[in-house]
């Protein structure tokens, strides 16, 4: 049994043991290494809940107040781990409640491993009780899916979902298995998968790419290079800091591809994007070689593509092959592992220095200090602004937590002002932008995290789209600090009608119950803060806390995010009021 | 805008159920109408061949094949111009039987490779292959005799260039 048990850890059993498939999907996520999973019950998947009760001692389940907080929690865990999150649901409605958490994990490359409870094989297709289609349903929004009517498949397709999920660029998968799948014993082994013959994870590296884009990299009296997350889930950090510290070149990131390094290196410039950093996205259009790294060009980061870079030779590394040339035509693409591309071209690139073209992104951050980041960190005015919420967290913090935002003004003012110093520490949605993704991604990634601070910013809007997961917090005990800023709106969609829809506010001014008095129903410290005088005192308290936290700020009414690059917009064209 | 061109678009796939789902939401995903499709077995054992016609710009057909490479069961997907392809389509005509005997019909059989399949009391089948514009020529043709029922199938197509499944297979294993 001892050896057995050793076996299973290293992802091996080859010797055979008859058992049910409800066990053998627990087996063949202990033989995966994974412990902990996040879910809800239902009929159709109770057999696999049976063994999660009998192996309770090796294995820790979750239980959500929603399938969406399952899948948001399993993606923090996933953020902050790099390892894939592991999510239980029933079918029908247990299933497509996953579709949302799914998407967003899809499209921001997230591993996730989902495992649906179906009905019985002889009714499928009968529109039995809680049957749906759900792997018609979740094929455009997972990497990969499959349906499991029979036990004896369950050691391959699950062995076959963990690589698919971890390898290459990340990305869910589902399984669903019929409940007569987990009823029926079969013999059991298992074995890791590790290569698929369809599938080529990361493509290999060519050598002659990488000196091609040295070249150009060697020669550019303008370089600027704009990094996304692929730096984080490559592994990367530290190469890349080696690479941009040798060429000398400033750098920008994508909102996900922040805190890959520190905020305050100094070769590190802002943000790009609609929101980003003045510097950056002005000289965007100024670089003469622009050099992307683990990023993919999305319409947030590159504004009109009509007049995006067009002066520039544009470079792009990434692992997937079917972002080059996607959204900006690219002149060299280095396709490969980000780390191995990065290692490489250290060898043929030169030791440079670009003072004066560093300079002129000082000269336009002062310029974005003037204009709005002075107004947000130090107000004169009498409500309170998001800004220096943030600010005032990064003082208590040290910039030493994971934030994560939700989805609006507060993820803007989050990603721009919070300081990072360590890896992995923005967990946020970003390409599916889903309201209501913090709270329980929150709960996630302190799971994955637990010797880290983790603290949630959420608007008032998305605080109430999840803020039934308070119950997980309440059963769980897990203690992350939750800070809702709450200026009464659904601020980023107000904000859009105040500029372009002439302040007609359809539908987003927001009566909210009593916050303070929600978070004690759960047991949960909570406080309200409306006075700047208040907020250092409260912060503070909210930190030392060693258990779950609430703090609701109340937020200057209609204050704007700036900068801002109006739709269709050029990213030199960035509005700073 | 960048001309729209009709282009064969080739996908060697694993023989997995719900893979057709997988492909066609790439191009209902990109507004992309599938004019004809054919699926069957291909040269190499348990490897499948998805045929697709599509009228589209070529940047747009290089994106989406891209995007097509990237289903972890596709194993490569091509997409090629007419020129590059020898390709071959068939339909079926069903037209009452009172026009059987009539000579214009007669004539317009003499095309080359049309010829009728089935005679019954109250009608008669005519099967007709070729390019896709010798159908249109044939349908034109016999539509004013009245079709009872048409059809046409799903392109089947030969690339002139070598698509190299087998070696890539071989690499990989």
């Amino acid at each position: 049994m001892e050896t057995l048990k050793k076996d299973i850890q290293k992802g091996i059993t080859e010797k055979t043991v008859r058992m049910t498939g409800a066990e053998a999907v627990i087996k063949c996520l202990l033989a995966e290494g994974v412990d902990l999973a996040y879910g809800y019950p239902g009929g159709a998947i109770m057999p696999i809940y049976d063994e999660i009760y009998k192996y309770q001692d090796q294995f820790h389940h979750v239980l959500t107040r929603h399938e969406q907080g399952a899948t948001h929690a399993a993606q923090g865990f996933a953020r902050v781990t790099g390892k894939p999150g592991i999510v239980f649901a029933t079918s029908g409605p247990g299933a497509t409640n996953l579709v949302t958490g799914i998407a967003d994990a899809q499209i921001d490359s997230t591993p996730l491993v989902c495992i649906t409870g179906q009905v019985g094989s002889h009714l499928l297709g009968s529109d039995a009780f809680q049957e749906t289609d759900i792997i018609g349903i979740s094929t455009p929004v997972t990497k990969w899916n499959h349906q499991i009517t029979k036990a004896s498949e369950i050691p391959e397709v699950f062995a076959k979902a963990f690589y698919i999920a971890k390898s290459g660029r990340p990305g869910p998968v589902l399984i669903d298995i019929t409940k007569d799948a987990q009823f029926e014993e079969f013999d059991f082994s298992y074995k890791k998968c590790e290569k698929i013959r369809s599938y080529r994870a990361i493509p290999k590296l060519n050598i002659d790419k990488v000196k091609e884009a040295a070249k150009l990299i060697n020669s550019a009296k303008k370089p600027f290079i704009v990094w996304g997350q692929g730096v984080i889930i490559g592994g990367a950090e530290q190469e890349f800091k080696n690479f941009i510290e040798k060429t000398d070149i400033p750098s920008a990131s994508t909102a996900l591809g922040l805190s890959a390094i520190e905020t305050k290196h100094p070769l590190n410039v802002g943000m790009v994007g609609m929101h980003g950093n003045y510097a950056p996205n002005v000289l965007t259009n100024s670089c003469d070689v622009l050099i992307a790294i683990g990023m993919r060009f999305d319409d947030r980061v590159t504004g009109n593509l009509e007049t995006y870079a067009k002066q520039a030779k544009v470079i792009h590394f990434d692992i997937d092959p079917a972002e080059i040339d996607k959204n900006v035509i690219t002149d060299v693409a280095v396709v490969a592992d980000v780390k191995e591309s990065l290692v490489e071209i250290m060898q043929y690139v030169h030791k440079t220095e670009h003072k004066e073209w560093m300079n002129e992104f000082h000269k336009l951050y002062d310029v974005e200090m003037k204009a709005v980041i002075n107004d947000q960190l130090n107000p004169t005015k009498d409500g309170l602004t998001m800004g220096e919420v943030i600010e005032g967290i990064n003082k208590e913090t040290k910039g030493d937590a994971i934030m994560v935002s939700d989805v609006g003004q507060h993820q803007m003012f989050a990603c721009r002002y919070a300081d990072f110093i360590k890896t992995r520490s923005n967990v946020t949605s970003g390409g599916l932008g889903t309201m209501g993704f913090a709270l329980p991604a929150s709960i996630g990634a302190k799971m994955g995290a637990p010797d880290r601070e983790v603290v949630a910013i959420i608007g008032d809007g998305g605080y109430q789209m999840t803020c039934n997961e308070l119950g997980t917090i309440l059963q769980t005990k897990v203690p992350v600090k939750i800070v809702v800023l709450n200026n009464s709106y659904l601020g980023m969609v107000r904000q859009w009608q105040e500029l372009f829809f002439d302040k007609r506010y359809a539908s987003t001014e927001m009566v909210s119950p009593d916050f303070v008095k929600l978070a004690g129903a759960y047991d949960i410290e909570a406080v309200r803060v409306s006075k700047r005088e208040d907020l250092a005192a409260a912060i503070k308290t909210m930190i030392a806390s060693k258990e779950s936290y609430f703090m609701e700020v109340i937020i200057e009414q209609e204050d704007n995010v700036f900068p801002m690059i109006p739709t269709g917009a050029s990213v030199s064209d960035i509005r700073l009021s | 805008m960048e001309e729209k061109k009709n282009f064969t678009v080739s996908v060697y796939t694993e023989n997995n159920i719900g893979l057709l789902n997988r492909i066609s939401a790439i191009f209902l995903k990109r507004h992309i109408n599938i004019e004809s499709m054919t699926v069957s077995k291909s040269e190499i054992e348990n490897v499948h061949r998805f045929t697709f016609v599509v009228e589209v710009p070529e940047t747009l057909i290089r994106k989406v094949v891209g995007q097509l490479e990237k289903q972890i069961e596709v194993i490569r997907a091509f997409y090629h111009t007419e020129d590059e392809i020898i390709y071959h389509e068939t339909a079926l005509f069903k037209i009452a039987s009172t026009h059987l005997y009539d000579e214009k019909i007669q004539d317009k059989l003499k095309f080359r490779r049309a010829h009728i399949i089935a005679i019954t009391e109250r009608y008669f089948v005519i099967e007709a292959s070729g390019l896709k514009e010798d159908i249109n020529r044939m349908y034109e043709k016999l539509k004013p005799f009245g079709l009872l029922q048409f059809v046409r199938s799903g392109r089947i197509a030969i690339t002139r260039p070598k698509m190299a499944i087998s070696e890539l297979l071989a690499e990989i294993n």
